[in-house]
C-alpha cells in the first residue's frame, strides 16, 4: 500500500514509531498531486518549499516525542481558508492576486498541530455553486469518473481527498457544501452546528450560515480533524464557548438503542433508485447493529431552498461589498472615475453565478422588499428549525440521502441555475437549523459512482453522528474502495 | 414578471456591477424564475413568528478594551492596486 | 425678514468616544500617527476578518443615555448600512438601525431665562469610517486609521426653533459628554461633529417643511452660521415662490455660504439588515445599575447643590460648573476652606486667569487645591491682604512654593500691630502738613493720598482695615 493511501490514524502510528517521516510522506503526496492534479485540478495553489520545510519541523517534533494528533501530516485547505503569505484566491479573479498577511484561527490551530500544508484547494467561486464548475481556476473533475462534477462548493476538498492527493482536507459549509461533494467523491465529510468552529479568517459567504469542517477517508479521521480544528473563538462573535469533547475516544460506543428518525419528506417519489437502495441498506445495517427507526416529520423541509436562496444571497450581497479594488484584489480602471471603476472592477472580477447571487441578494435587501423576502426568510427559518428541534425530541439522529441523484455529469446542470439549487434540497435544511450533518459513503451506483448518505445530530451532538457513521463505517467497506488512479 | 429589466438595471447599480446587454437579458429571467420560486413561502403564515438570525442562541460576545496588534502601514498597503504616500489611492473622490 | 416663518431645527451629533481602542478591533484610537498604521485585518475589511464589540462601548453608551434621561435598551442589535464609498471598507458601516441602544430622552436647556425640553429620539453606536484626503486633480487618498473607530450618534427630535436654541442644545450635551469622560470633546478634530436638519414652515402650518441637511460642521459658531444661512435660504427661496428640495448641504466656512454635496445624493437605499456577524447585545438591569453609579455628578445637579448648599450666586454656580475638572478642584478648595464665595472669586479669578494666561490645563495647575486653601487661611486668618495674596498666588504659580514659605522668604506678613501703623501715620502727617490743614479743612478726597503713602511706608503690608481706622482717627486730631 503507498503511504499516500493511508489515514491520519494510521500515519500517526508510523510517525511516531518513525517508520516513515513526514519528509518522505510530504514528498509522497507532492509527486502524487504532480501525477494525478493535471486529470483532476483539485489543486490552485501548491506550496512545495513550505511544505517540505514544514515537515523537517514536524520530524523534529516527531523526534523529540512532542508531537500533536497532526504533526507531520500533509493536509490541503479550501482556497477560502486565509493563509498568511500564501496566495487565498477563493476561486475568484478578483482575488487572484491576494496574499493575506493574517492567519484565520482554524488555520492557526493547525500550524500549531504541525501539520503540514500542501496547498489551496479549488472550489466554487466564494463557495457558490454545488459543481465546482463555478471557479476561476478552471473545473474539478471527479476522481471517480472524470466527465461527471465532484459536487461543491468544497469540490476540491473532496476530490483530493478521494484521489489521495492529500491525507485529509478542510472545506465549508453553507448550504451543503462540504456535504454534497463528500457524497459525490465517496469521502467522509462533516458539517459541524454553526459556532463550533470558528470562522474567523475564513472568506465570507453567508455568515449566518457558514461553518467549518473536515472531508476524510474515514471517520476516525474526520473525528481527529474536528477535534483539532472545534473551539471557541474570541475573535469570532458567534463561536460557541463550550467545551470541545473527545471525539475519537467516543467512536466506539456503538448504536446499540440509538433511536435514527427517517423524515418522510426526503424519502420521496422520484429519488434516485441507486439512491434509494443505497440509503435502505445502511438503514438495514444500522439496524442490524441495534439502532431503532422511526419515521419522522420535517414538515417545512419544502420552503428550505427558497428561504436558504434568500437569506445566503442577502448576506453575500453584503460580504462581497467589500471587493471594490480599492485595498486588496483586481483593479478595472478606465479613467472614468470612482463609480466606474468599482463597478467596471467588480464586472470583471466576479464570475457569472456570484453575480447573479449578489444582484439576488441586493434585490432582496432594497427598499421595500426587506420585509417580504429577507425578513419572511428569516422566519420561515425559525420554523425549519423548530422541525429539527421537534423531531429531535423523538430521535438521537436523523438519517437522509445527501443528494437526490449522485454526481451529475460537467455541464449538465449549467443553464438553468434555479434546478442547481434545488439539488441541495437535502443539505439546505440543516445549515438553516444550524445543527450538524455529516456525509458517509453507503454504496456505489450502476455507473460506479459513490453514494453517501447524511447523519444529521441535534445542536453539538457532533460525537452521537460521529458514533453511529463509524459503527456503519465498521460494518461495511465502502471507505476502503478507491477511485480508480 | 416579478422583476423587469429596468430593475435588475437598478439593482446591478446599487451593487455595483457594470453589465452588459447580454448579461442583463440573462439575469432578468434568472432572477425572474428564482423570485416566482420564493413566492413559495407565502404560503406560510409567519405574523407571529420571531425570525431567526442565528441558528444558535448567542448573545453579548465582548471584548475588552485593550491595545492588541496593528499589522502597519506596509502590510496594510501590501495588496493595494495603487498606494502612495502609505496610503491607498483611488479615482478622485468628488464630494 | 424670518418672521413669516417658523423654524424646525433637528441636530444629528456624532460623539467619538475616548476608548483606548476602536470598537470592532484593538487597533488604538489615537490621532496623529502614519497613515494606515493603525491597521488590522478587521478595520481593513480584509477578507475572513470578523468584529468583536469593545465592551467600553457599550459603558460609555449607557452612561450617555442615563445622563441624557434616555430609557435603556434591554436588547439591541447591530445592522449593516450597506454603501460603497472609498473610506468604508467593507463596503458597510456597523451601526444600529432597528433596535438601538438608547431612545427616548431629553435634555432641558435654558433659552431667555426658561427652561425647554428637547427630546432625545435615539442614541446609537456605530464605526467611524477613514480619512479621505483630495491633494490632486485625477486621486483621492484613504488613510483608514480612523476607520472603525467607536461614534455614538445622538439623534434628536425636531425641537428646536432658532439656531440660539440648537446652539444652547449642542453646548448641553458636550458638556454632559465631556463630564462622563467619554469624550474628549475636541471639535477641531472632530471629536464631536453635528449635523443640521433645517426647514421653516409657515407659521401655524403643522407639517413639518422640506428639509436640508447641513453635514459635519466642527465649531459652535459655524453651526450657528449654517444654520442661519440654511433659515434665510430657504425663506428666499419660498418668498420667491419657490420649492425647498430635499438635500444634503455643505457649508463652506470662508465664504459662510452652503452648497448642495450632489456627489453623495444618488442611490439612498441603504439595505440595512441586521449584522450576522455580530449577536445580540442585551443589557441587564445589574449592569444598567452598576454603570449609574459610576456616573459623574451632572452639570445640572452641580450646579443646584453649588446655590442651594454653598449659597454662591447661580452665576458663578454655572461658571464654575461648565467645566468638570474645574468644579471638581472648586469642591475640593470648598471642602478645605469652607468659604464657599471667597473660593468661588479665586477660581473663577486669579486662577482661571493664570490658567488662560498659560494655556494650562486645570489637572496640569502648578497650584493644586489644597496649595490655593493654605493662601485662602493666611486671607481668613488676616495674615495677608487681599492684595498681597494675588502677588503671593502669582509666586506660588511661578515656583511651584507653598504660600507660607513664600510669604517667610519675602516678608510679607501683613502689619496687623496697631502701634506701628500709628508710627508710620504719624510720620506721614508730619512730613505733610499742608495735606493735613487741607483735610481738616474740608478736603476729603485727600484720605485716598494718606493711605498711599502710610502704605508705602509699611511696604503694602499694613492691613487696610486697620490703617483706613486709624488714619481717619489720627487726621480728625482724635
Amino acid at each position: 500500500m503507498a503511504l499516500t493511501d493511508l489515514t491520519i490514524h494510521e500515519l500517526q502510528t508510523l510517525l511516531k514509531n518513525r517508520e516513515t517521516s513526514s519528509r518522505e510522506l510530504t514528498r509522497a503526496f507532492l509527486t502524487h498531486i504532480a501525477d494525478t492534479d493535471p486529470h483532476i485540478g483539485a489543486y490552485i495553489t501548491t506550496c512545495e518549499a513550505a511544505a517540505l520545510k514544514n515537515a523537517d519541523a514536524a520530524d523534529a517534533r516527531l523526534t523529540e516525542g512532542n508531537a500533536d494528533a497532526l504533526t507531520g501530516i500533509p493536509l490541503a485547505l479550501k482556497d477560502i481558508f486565509i493563509t498568511e503569505g500564501v496566495r487565498t484566491t477563493c476561486a475568484s479573479q478578483i482575488l487572484s492576486n491576494f496574499v493575506p498577511p493574517y492567519d484565520g484561527t482554524a488555520v492557526s490551530k493547525l500550524k500549531a498541530q504541525g501539520a503540514v500544508l500542501l496547498g489551496k484547494l479549488n472550489m466554487d467561486e466564494f463557495a457558490m455553486g454545488s459543481s465546482n464548475e463555478n471557479s476561476a481556476f478552471g473545473s474539478v473533475k471527479n476522481p471517480w469518473n472524470r466527465d461527471c462534477v465532484p459536487g461543491g462548493s468544497s469540490g476540491g476538498s473532496a476530490a483530493c481527498v478521494a484521489s489521495r492527493q492529500a491525507v485529509a482536507t478542510l472545506g465549508t459549509d453553507t448550504g451543503g457544501s462540504i456535504r454534497q461533494p463528500a457524497s459525490h467523491c465517496g469521502v467522509v465529510g462533516l458539517k459541524p452546528t454553526y459556532g463550533r468552529v470558528s470562522r474567523y479568517g475564513v472568506i465570507a459567504y453567508a455568515s449566518s450560515l457558514d461553518q467549518v469542517g473536515p472531508l476524510t477517508r474515514d471517520v476516525e479521521d474526520c473525528a481527529i480533524m474536528l477535534g483539532a480544528v472545534a473551539g471557541y473563538d474570541p475573535a469570532d462573535s458567534t463561536s460557541i464557548n463550550l467545551p470541545v469533547p473527545d471525539y475519537q475516544a467516543s467512536l466506539k460506543q456503538g448504536v446499540k438503542g440509538l433511536r435514527i428518525g427517517l423524515p418522510k419528506e426526503y424519502f420521496i417519489k422520484g429519488l434516485d433508485a441507486d439512491i434509494q437502495q443505497a440509503i435502505d441498506s445502511a438503514i438495514a445495517t444500522l439496524r442490524d447493529l441495534g439502532a431503532e427507526t422511526v419515521e419522522v416529520s420535517l414538515p417545512h423541509t419544502e420552503y428550505a431552498v427558497a428561504c436558504y436562496y434568500l437569506i445566503a444571497t442577502a448576506e453575500a450581497s453584503s460580504n462581497l461589498a467589500r471587493y471594490d479594488g480599492i485595498r486588496f484584489g483586481q483593479r478595472v480602471d478606465q479613467g472614468r472615475g470612482l463609480i466606474d471603476m468599482y463597478m467596471q472592477s467588480r464586472a470583471a472580477g466576479f464570475g457569472p453565478e456570484v453575480k447573479r447571487r449578489i444582484m439576488l441578494g441586493t434585490y432582496a435587501l432594497s427598499s421595500g422588499y426587506y420585509d417580504a423576502y429577507y425578513l419572511k426568510a428569516q422566519k420561515v427559518r425559525t420554523l425549519i428549525r423548530q422541525d429539527f428541534l421537534d423531531a429531535f425530541n423523538q430521535v438521537d439522529v436523523i438519517l437522509t440521502p445527501v443528494a437526490p441523484t449522485p454526481a451529475f455529469r460537467i455541464a449538465e446542470k449549467t443553464a438553468d441555475p434555479l434546478q442547481m439549487y434545488l439539488s441541495d434540497i437535502f443539505t439546505i435544511p440543516v445549515n438553516l437549523a444550524g445543527t450538524c450533518g455529516m456525509s458517509v459513503p453507503c454504496g456505489f451506483s450502476r455507473d460506479g459512482l459513490p453514494i453517501g448518505m447524511q447523519l444529521i445530530g441535534r445542536p453539538f451532538g457532533e460525537e452521537t453522528i460521529l458514533k453511529a457513521a463509524y459503527a456503519h463505517e465498521q460494518a461495511t467497506d465502502w471507505h476502503r474502495r478507491s477511485a480508480p488512479r | 414578471m416579478k422583476i423587469n429589466r429596468e430593475q435588475v438595471e437598478h439593482v446591478a447599480r446599487l451593487a455595483r456591477l457594470a453589465l452588459s446587454e447580454a448579461e442583463l437579458d440573462t439575469l432578468t429571467v434568472d432572477m425572474d424564475a428564482i423570485l416566482g420560486y420564493v413566492e413559495k413561502l407565502d404560503e406560510l403564515d409567519t405574523g407571529h413568528i420571531i425570525p431567526t438570525a442565528h441558528a444558535v442562541p448567542v448573545e453579548n460576545a465582548f471584548r475588552e478594551d485593550v491595545i492588541g496588534t496593528s499589522i502597519g502601514t506596509d502590510k496594510a498597503l501590501q495588496n493595494a492596486p495603487e498606494a502612495s504616500d502609505s496610503c491607498f489611492v483611488v479615482p478622485k473622490v468628488i464630494e | 425678514m424670518t418672521s413669516r416663518y417658523e423654524v424646525v431645527i433637528g441636530l444629528e451629533v456624532h460623539v467619538q468616544l475616548t476608548t483606548a481602542t476602536k470598537i470592532f478591533c484593538g487597533c488604538a484610537t489615537s490621532f496623529g500617527s502614519q497613515p494606515n498604521s493603525q491597521t488590522c485585518p478587521v478595520c481593513l475589511g480584509l477578507p475572513g476578518a470578523l468584529p468583536v464589540l469593545n465592551r467600553k462601548v457599550v459603558e460609555y453608551g449607557i452612561k450617555t443615555g442615563l445622563a441624557t434621561n434616555c430609557s435603556i435598551a434591554p436588547r439591541s442589535i447591530f445592522a449593516r448600512k450597506n454603501y460603497f464609498y472609498p473610506d468604508l471598507p467593507k463596503g458597510y458601516q456597523i451601526s444600529q438601525f432597528e433596535l438601538p441602544i438608547c431612545e427616548h430622552g431629553r435634555l432641558d436647556i435654558e433659552i431667555d431665562g426658561k427652561t425647554k425640553s428637547i427630546g432625545i429620539t435615539r442614541i446609537h453606536m456605530e464605526e467611524d469610517a477613514g480619512k479621505l484626503l483630495h491633494d490632486s486633480n485625477d486621486s483621492s487618498r484613504v488613510d483608514l486609521n480612523r476607520a472603525c473607530t467607536p461614534l455614538l450618534e445622538v439623534v434628536s427630535e425636531p425641537d428646536m426653533r432658532s439656531s440660539d436654541e440648537a446652539i444652547a442644545y449642542l453646548k448641553k450635551l458636550h458638556q454632559i459628554v465631556v463630564y462622563l469622560g467619554v469624550c474628549d470633546g475636541n471639535l477641531e478634530e472632530g471629536s464631536f461633529r453635528c449635523d443640521a436638519n433645517v426647514s421653516i414652515r409657515p407659521w401655524g402650518q403643522k407639517e413639518f417643511g422640506t428639509r436640508a441637511e447641513l453635514k459635519n460642521i466642527n465649531s459652535f459658531r459655524f453651526i450657528k452660521q449654517a444654520i442661519e444661512y440654511e433659515i434665510e435660504r430657504q425663506a428666499d427661496i419660498l418668498n420667491e415662490g419657490g420649492t425647498v428640495i430635499q438635500e444634503t448641504r455643505l457649508f463652506d466656512t470662508a465664504s459662510g455660504t452652503s452648497r448642495s454635496m450632489r456627489g453623495k445624493e444618488q442611490a439612498h437605499d441603504y439595505r440595512y439588515f441586521p449584522d450576522p456577524d455580530l449577536v445580540p447585545l442585551i443589557v441587564s438591569e445589574d449592569w444598567i445599575e452598576q454603570m449609574r453609579r459610576e456616573l459623574p455628578e451632572l452639570p445640572e445637579t452641580k450646579i443646584a447643590r453649588f446655590v442651594n448648599e454653598l449659597g454662591i450666586t447661580r452665576y458663578d454656580a454655572e461658571v464654575l460648573a461648565s467645566d468638570r475638572a474645574m468644579a471638581e478642584y472648586y469642591d475640593s478648595l470648598v471642602a478645605l476652606n469652607g468659604n464657599a464665595k471667597l473660593c468661588a472669586n479665586w477660581v473663577m479669578g486669579e486662577l482661571q486667569r493664570a490658567l488662560n494666561d498659560t494655556g494650562v490645563a486645570i489637572v496640569d495647575c502648578p497650584v493644586s487645591s489644597p496649595m490655593l486653601a493654605a493662601l485662602l487661611k493666611r486671607i481668613d486668618d488676616n495674615t495677608l491682604s487681599n492684595k498681597i495674596a494675588k502677588t503671593v498666588f502669582d509666586a506660588m504659580w511661578q515656583s511651584g512654593k507653598e504660600a507660607d514659605v513664600i510669604i517667610e522668604e519675602q516678608g510679607l506678613k501683613q502689619v496687623t500691630d496697631t502701634s506701628a501703623i500709628e508710627a508710620a501715620i504719624d510720620e506721614v502727617m508730619a512730613a505733610n502738613p499742608d495735606q493735613v490743614v487741607e483735610y481738616r479743612g474740608g478736603k476729603d478726597k485727600l484720605m485716598g493720598f494718606f493711605v498711599g503713602q502710610v502704605m508705602r511706608a509699611t511696604k503694602g503690608k499694613a492691613n487696610p482695615q486697620a490703617l483706613n481706622e486709624l488714619l481717619k482717627k489720627k487726621l480728625a486730631g482724635e
